[in-house]
């Protein structure tokens, strides 16, 4: 793999740009191999890195249906944080954010993390209350909760309406400085780079179209460029969770709902911090290029569509021109849909399945980009020493059975 | 932005009338006593989440409030039938339902 | 600077010899206005100044007014030093860079991020277009509901023609054009039909179309959205033309339409030829050098050069020529253009270059000149002949504005004759006409609307679908077919020619393009992506349908397999505020208010969100701090008596054969029992076990009952019970409606409650045997027919009285008037809550959360599991992990130092100092200063609380404080409950 520097862009700048390798291979699929990751998207192509890098095992293919980073990793808000309540949930998004800082230098792909800060506000004393106990659990799990008055939130964020006239007035907000966003397209593309070079078969254009069981264990997956075996089937397809589970006779607890976001036009620096709001519906950040970025919840049915309602659009900027009025006369550019899987418990399922060799990791619901790394890495780890990884155990199927849910609704972000 | 007709008012209304609860047809179980800990776990969290035809219970919730069925294609979004509960179940165009 | 009326800035700002609007933002390069209409990519303006400014329009369609202000949207600040290393900054160059030294380098000096934060600070700054507007929004918006038989997208002659047949059919039509005017192409060029200007043939059609009764046309409006079944948005702006602020008006309106048939007639786009220096101020679409020619009179410069590869364009160079401008040359890309344009051009001394096409543009701030090359040069090498211009009018082809037809979900195909991407199957809802659906000749336009228009009609069930029309005549001659050309070839390879722009907003280049493909990223949407290409606000309206050839070329596929990316919603921008609607402000989210609230807003309540429900929170007098407030109001109820708003509770009236039956199955402990006049306290619960909701229901009648609900779940209840009764239980006989609007119920509270009522309560036997703990009575309150529960959430002896909604306010103020000298004292809900919390009673939602289950709650007298149903839930309750030791249970709090307050959501541990991470025992759910204890209290859920009453804990604080705390009882005061029987 070449090395990107500011080096390599004189060099190459020198050249025309005319010696650039690829970021990565377009190989043909072996007949089998050790694991086989269904999804190339940030979470599955961060499972494949994992797996090369830190457990050796690089006889790994990802097969991804359309183009890589082309699922939700391509279509959400981009919001990094891990001010998550329960213990369980705090540990895993921690680890996961503790990483994003280094990835960039980690994956020699600039993923542009911005750690400018997530406020999440609070409307009601109801709210204070959840957030209270929020940023106390946070602080004893060692993450950077804080609280915020109304004056707090106003000075970092001026353009928000902080009267308390408002219909749902901001009485404060949890604040988590080390947060921020992120550029989505460059964790996946950075991810699969760092992977093809460890060895790892990027297969895109390739459909799973079965999963072959025998006597109870995953022998490998039919495809539309024909049968690859695995000793594995690693399952990390957000939204087509439910189908692929079919596929080897599972249901799973999970829904496929659409999930919208919008971009406005591209506008001078207006918003520096990522704010979120549970009570009013939505939340806002700004990116790079200055569009505001702004997510919408998601829909109440079942969608496999990537799109939505446009009730749905209208209650999110009904909801920002509350917060922001000044943000009224700006314009709508864009809005689009993913597909989410909506778990129960507002919390993802990592690990085996009742299918010997075949492992899920999904159900991240509207907010699986910021646990990328973290994600990648614990069901590496899973994959490769077949057995949870300490951090993924409580995201085990089972806890459908005991009861043992892990309940972060409150924190979700969105109401859903 | 779905137009569902509801089989009760017989009139086609706007998707924001009416409220998705999920999947239709997932019974109670007669006697939850009698079911391990996994099968009632099945009951209250297992999904069926089809890609195309899935049979979904609605509610006209801004009308007459009644509960009914929906037989929609999840990647079209075409209503492909709606029907009162108990009814018998129409069948998707071709009947290949996941 | 002058304009006439008509005049587009963009028109105005040409006729004043404005010909840069634009910096580049990545090179630093001048540009010039390129189209005329809601492709323009260079010419972005904010308009005016304040709350009024609106950012990032397109001067082609912003209309003239008096006064109007506008200042193009500069991208300044660091353009000089990025355009002079412009070289070193390809597509992506950013994923390349920035990603800081290697952690070892700046250990201690700085994190892995900060390059990239730094860095970023400064891009920042340099990118966006325009600026938010400096305050609130002084205008309004709305949103307008309606339904049509066919909506007709699109004004132009095919859209006009597919109107005019279907309101001949007697169908209800709406007809949108985002122009100020209707004729869509036919405003731009100088066309004939019927031997008369086009004009004519449009203002009949318009005439026609508004003496129809049930036709409704929309100018300045712009359908922005197309969904499912139908549905399609339009964004109408009533005032933009007028000025920046119109407080007579709504400013902008949305209409939300759901259409039976819709007619696509949404034209096309000219796409633009990429050569060298393409950005050049001077070089535009060929339509759009006629448009501003014909439609504003304005000419664009002095010399024209005339770049084209079909006959269309051709009409540019007559117009120019008529308007007695000099014509350079008419360079034609393909290799034998003849047929009637062709030949008016040659006639009228115009010198047509064939088999040529612009290479290059010379000139640094503005074209002087271009230079042309054979494209088929054969084996010798390419001789290049420069002409000088000062406009280079250019025109590839045509891309279809198929926009709205692919928002559904349908894929564009792409068309190798046409060389055009064409809307794909659009399904039997609606039907493309005119250009947008291939079509290039005027009379096919007029024809396939006019059919279009026919069918829709019919499909809505008017006529037949036969269409009456007949094509007037049209001046038009055979063509030449048009040559397919993505990227003049430069006389050097694309990587090292000068740049050959392929989106101007986002300054990508067919170069950039090219090293896309070079690294790999081969889906189109990755191009998009990696390279920007169709980001900007123009999303790819010109350059799209060139990159996707420029990249299938790369990759050595055709176009077809290559594909084009999604287009989504809107077509083009729409405000927020006119997506808001009304619903900002005092109907973002409609309060509601209880009967009686009038006199709490004149009382001085400060006021509890609750729900959607305004609460009064607490009465401050004057001079007293929150905590006198609650202090007051507690001891009121506690020594003498106090009046609460209950009204908010939620109501369900419950009757049938089976109501019993069906309450036992919704709530934990039974009801079968229950006497007629007596209440009893439930617990419902989800089927996952936890606690849903909790209230007194009390039986009215052998079949009837009325539910109380919480406050914040009472519409989630109702639902709640409706289908479990519709769904499972439909051979029970029971009927549910909500009460809970008409009803006002205000809570008389304290020792002295029985005497405040005996005032006005002649004909209920209020005597202590009479009416006991946990009785309903009906009978007259100050005259009003009232229904009179004895229950309490404070412990103290209690009244709750209903009356209907409307006699709420006069019961209420006579309540007050009979209690005054009692002292009777209202309270909110903070009083309400630290009387509850004395006496450990939970809030469900508050001391409870998703996971509390009944045990957990310490509420197992509450569960009859002996039910012959059983109840929602009670399978739940026997999981493995609800029966572990450990679970978080209810426990009261007294901190060691009683004037403490804990703050709610504090976290409680087991060792007063540790280092994260500290596990965690447990939390603070209600936490209060009580004055009757003259000592703070609190409830909490600690793990395994039930059982280490006595144990000491510790509550760290955002402060860094850290607070001990015994664990006690839950019950705090009058543990035998004996007040609530005085």
């Amino acid at each position: 793999m070449e090395k990107y520097s500011l080096f390599s862009l004189v060099k190459h700048g020198r050249r025309h740009h005319e010696t650039w390798q690829r970021a990565w291979r377009d190989p043909a699929p072996k007949k089998s191999y050790d694991t086989v990751i269904v999804g190339g998207g940030g979470h599955g192509l961060a499972t494949a890195y994992y797996l090369a890098k830190v457990h050796g095992v690089r006889d790994v293919a990802v097969i991804e249906k359309g183009y890589l980073g082309g699922g939700n990793t391509g279509r959400n808000t981009t919001i990094v944080r891990s001010n998550y309540l329960r213990d369980e949930a705090a540990h895993l998004y921690d680890f996961a954010l503790k990483m994003w800082p280094g990835l960039s230098q980690d994956l020699n792909f600039n993923v542009m993390f911005s750690p400018r800060g997530v406020m999440n506000l609070g409307h009601t004393l109801h709210d204070l209350r959840e957030i209270e106990r929020r940023v106390n659990a946070n602080r004893l799990n060692g993450i950077d909760g804080q609280m915020l008055d109304t004056a707090g939130v106003e000075e970092r964020v001026p353009l928000l309406n902080c009267s308390p006239d408002a219909r749902y007035p901001v009485l404060g907000a949890s604040w988590q400085p080390s947060g921020g966003v992120a550029r989505h397209d460059a964790v996946a593309w950075g991810y699969a780079r760092a992977a093809d070079s460890q060895g790892v078969d990027l297969l895109q254009q390739t459909e799973v179209t079965g999963i072959r069981v025998r006597n109870g264990s995953a022998e490998g997956v039919e495809t539309s460029r024909g049968f690859i075996a695995a000793r594995k089937v690693a399952c990390v397809a957000a939204g087509h969770s439910g189908v692929l589970a079919a596929m080897a006779g599972l249901r799973l607890p999970i829904e496929s709902r659409p999930l919208q976001a919008l971009v406005s036009e591209p506008l001078k620096p207006c918003l520096d911090t990522v704010v979120m709001s549970n009570a009013v519906h939505c939340y806002i950040s700004q990116a790079d290029k200055g569009d505001l970025v702004i997510g919408a919840g998601a829909d109440m049915y079942n969608g496999y569509g990537q799109r939505g309602s446009f009730s749905t659009i209208e209650h999110t900027l009904q909801a920002v021109c509350e917060l922001f009025p000044s943000f009224s006369r700006v314009r709508m550019n864009r809005h689009w849909g993913g597909i989410v899987d909506i778990c129960p418990d507002a919390c993802p399922i990592i690990g085996q399945t009742p299918v010997e060799g075949l492992y899920f990791n999904c159900g991240w619901g509207t907010g699986g980009f910021k646990a990328t790394p973290g994600s990648g890495y614990v069901f590496a780890d899973t994959l490769a020493n077949e057995r949870p990884h300490p951090l993924a155990a409580p995201f085990a199927l089972e806890r459908f059975a005991t009861g043992a849910l892990v309940d972060e609704h409150g924190a979700a972000g969105v109401a859903h | 932005m779905l137009l569902i007709r509801c089989p009760y008012c017989r009139e086609d209304r706007s998707e924001e009338e009416f409220s998705c609860v999920g999947e239709a047809h997932i019974d109670r179980p007669e006697s939850p006593g009698d079911l391990s800990d996994s099968e009632w776990g099945d009951y209250l969290y297992m999904r069926t989440n089809p890609r195309g035809p899935h049979r979904e219970l609605w509610v006209h919730t801004a009308g007459c409030r009644r509960y009914f069925n929906v037989l929609r294609d999840t990647v079209s979004y075409e209503i492909l039938a709606v029907y009162t509960i108990g009814a018998p179940l129409p069948q998707p165009p071709g009947g290949n339902e996941s | 600077m002058h304009g006439f009326a008509g005049d587009t800035l963009a028109s105005a700002l040409l006729a004043n010899g404005v010909t840069t609007v634009a910096t580049s933002f990545k090179y630093g390069r001048p540009r010039g206005v390129v189209g005329h209409g809601a492709e323009e990519p260079n010419a972005i303006v904010q308009l005016g100044r304040g709350g009024a400014s609106v950012p990032n329009l397109r001067a082609t369609q912003v209309e003239l007014y008096d006064g109007l202000d506008a200042e193009a949207c500069s991208r300044s600040m660091a353009q000089r030093l990025v355009g002079r290393l412009g070289r070193f900054m390809p597509a992506g160059f950013y994923y390349k860079t920035f990603m800081g030294a290697p952690q070892r380098w700046t250990a201690g000096i700085a994190g892995p991020t900060a390059l990239w934060t730094a860095s970023e600070h400064i891009l920042r700054r340099a990118t966006g277009l325009g600026h938010v507007p400096a305050g609130d929004d002084p205008d309004t918006y709305d949103r307008f509901n309606r339904h049509c038989d066919v909506l007709v997208v699109g004004a132009g002659p095919a859209g006009l023609a597919a109107a005019l047949e279907a309101a001949r059919s007697g169908a209800r039509i709406l007809i949108a054009d985002e122009q100020a005017e209707f004729g869509g192409s036919l405003l731009d060029g100088s066309f004939n039909i019927a031997g008369q200007d086009a004009s004519n043939w449009v203002a009949d059609a318009v005439a026609e179309l508004a003496a129809c009764a049930d036709v409704d046309l929309l100018p300045r409006s712009t359908v922005a959205g197309y969904y499912d079944h139908n549905f399609l948005t339009i964004l109408e702006r009533r005032t933009d033309h007028l000025g920046l602020v119109n407080p007579n008006r709504t400013r902008q309106r949305l209409h939300r339409v759901r259409a039976r048939q819709v007619v696509l007639a949404t034209g096309a786009i000219e796409r633009p030829l990429v050569f060298a220096n393409n950005d050049r101020p001077g070089v535009l679409l060929a339509s759009s050098v006629a448009s501003y020619l014909n439609r504003y009179a304005v000419a664009v410069g002095h010399k024209l050069l005339l770049c084209t590869a079909n006959d269309h364009a051709y009409r540019t160079a007559l117009d120019w020529h008529r308007a007695g401008r000099a014509v350079a040359a008419v360079v034609d890309c393909r290799d034998e253009p003849h047929g009637g344009l062709v030949d008016a051009a040659r006639d009228a001394g115009i010198e047509v270059i064939a088999g040529h096409a612009v290479v290059e543009a010379s000139g640094k701030r503005h074209v002087t000149g271009a230079v042309i090359a054979p494209l088929d040069p054969g084996t010798d090498s390419p001789t290049t002949r420069r002409l000088d211009c000062d406009v280079i009018a250019c025109s590839a082809g045509w891309s279809p504005t198929l926009h709205l037809s692919s928002q559904t979900g349908t894929r564009p195909r792409w068309n190798e004759a046409a060389a055009a991407f064409l809307p794909g199957d659009v399904g039997d809802g609606a039907i493309c006409a005119g250009a947008v659906a291939g079509s290039d000749s005027l009379r096919d336009c007029l024809e396939q609307g006019a059919l279009a228009g026919a069918t829709a009609a019919s499909r809505a069930g008017f006529g037949s679908g036969r269409t009456t029309f007949t094509a007037p005549e049209i001046d038009e001659t055979p063509a030449t077919p048009s040559r397919p050309l993505f990227l003049v070839p430069h006389t050097k390879p694309v990587s090292r020619a000068p740049k050959q722009f392929v989106d101007f907003q986002l300054d990508v280049t067919a170069a950039d393009i090219e090293l896309a493909a070079r690294e790999g990223y081969e889906s189109v949407e990755h191009v998009k992506r990696y390279t920007a290409l169709g980001f900007g606000t123009d999303q790819g309206k010109l350059g799209n349908v060139n990159g996707v050839a420029i990249l299938a070329d790369a990759l050595g596929q055709d176009v077809a397999t290559t594909g084009t990316t999604m287009f989504r919603p809107a077509y083009t921008p729409v405000t927020f505020g006119a997506i808001a609607g009304r619903d900002v402000g005092e109907f973002h989210d409609p309060e509601r208010h209880t009967p009686m609230h009038a006199w709490h807003e004149s009382n001085g309540a400060l006021w509890e969100d609750v729900g959607r429900w305004k609460r009064p929170w607490y009465y401050p007098r004057p001079g007293e701090t929150m905590q006198d407030a609650v202090n007051r109001e507690c001891l009121a109820a506690r020594d003498a008596v106090a009046v609460l708003d209950a009204s908010t509770l939620g109501k369900i009236d419950i009757q049938g054969v089976d109501a019993a039956e069906f309450l036992d199955r919704v709530y934990t402990i039974g009801f079968r029992k229950l006497a007629v006049g007596r209440c009893r306290y439930g617990l419902m619960l989800r089927e996952d076990g936890t606690i849903f909701d909790d209230g007194v229901t009390a039986r009215l009648a052998d079949n009837r009952y009325l539910m109380h609900t919480t406050t914040g779940n009472a519409e989630a209840v109702f639902a709640w019970l409706e289908r479990w009764h519709q769904t499972e239980w439909p051979e029970l006989d029971v009927y549910l409606t909500s009460v809970t609007d008409q009803w006002a119920t205000t809570a008389i509270v304290g020792p002295k409650s029985r005497a405040v009522l005996g005032r006005l309560c002649d004909d209920i036997d209020l005597s202590p045997d009479a009416f006991r703990f946990m009785d309903v009575r009906e009978g007259h309150v100050s005259g009003i027919a009232a229904r009179v529960f004895r229950i309490s959430f404070s412990g103290e002896l209690s009244f709750e009285v209903n009356v209907s909604a409307q006699h709420g306010r006069q019961v209420w103020d006579a309540i007050v008037e009979a209690g005054a000298e009692f002292g009777i004292t209202p309270y909110g809900t903070e009083a309400m809550h630290v009387l509850r919390a004395e006496k450990g009673f939970i809030i469900v939602g508050q001391d409870s959360d998703t996971t509390t289950t009944p045990h957990d709650a310490g509420m197992d007298w509450a569960v009859r599991r002996n039910k012959p149903f059983g109840f929602l839930g009670d399978r739940s309750l026997d999981v493995s992990d609800h029966r572990r030791d450990d679970r978080l249970q209810l426990v009261g709090l007294a901190t060691t130092d009683a004037a403490t307050v804990l703050p709610e959501g504090g976290q409680l541990v087991d060792k007063p100092e540790s280092e994260p991470p500290v596990p965690m025992q447990g939390h603070v759910t209600s936490s209060y200063y009580s004055a009757r204890l003259g000592r703070s209290i609190a409830l909490a859920m600690v793990k395994g609380g039930a059982n280490r009453l006595g144990d000491t804990l510790y509550c760290p604080l955002t402060d860094g404080r850290t607070v001990s705390v015994k664990i006690v009882s839950p019950v705090f005061y009058d543990p035998d409950g004996e007040r609530q029987n005085v």
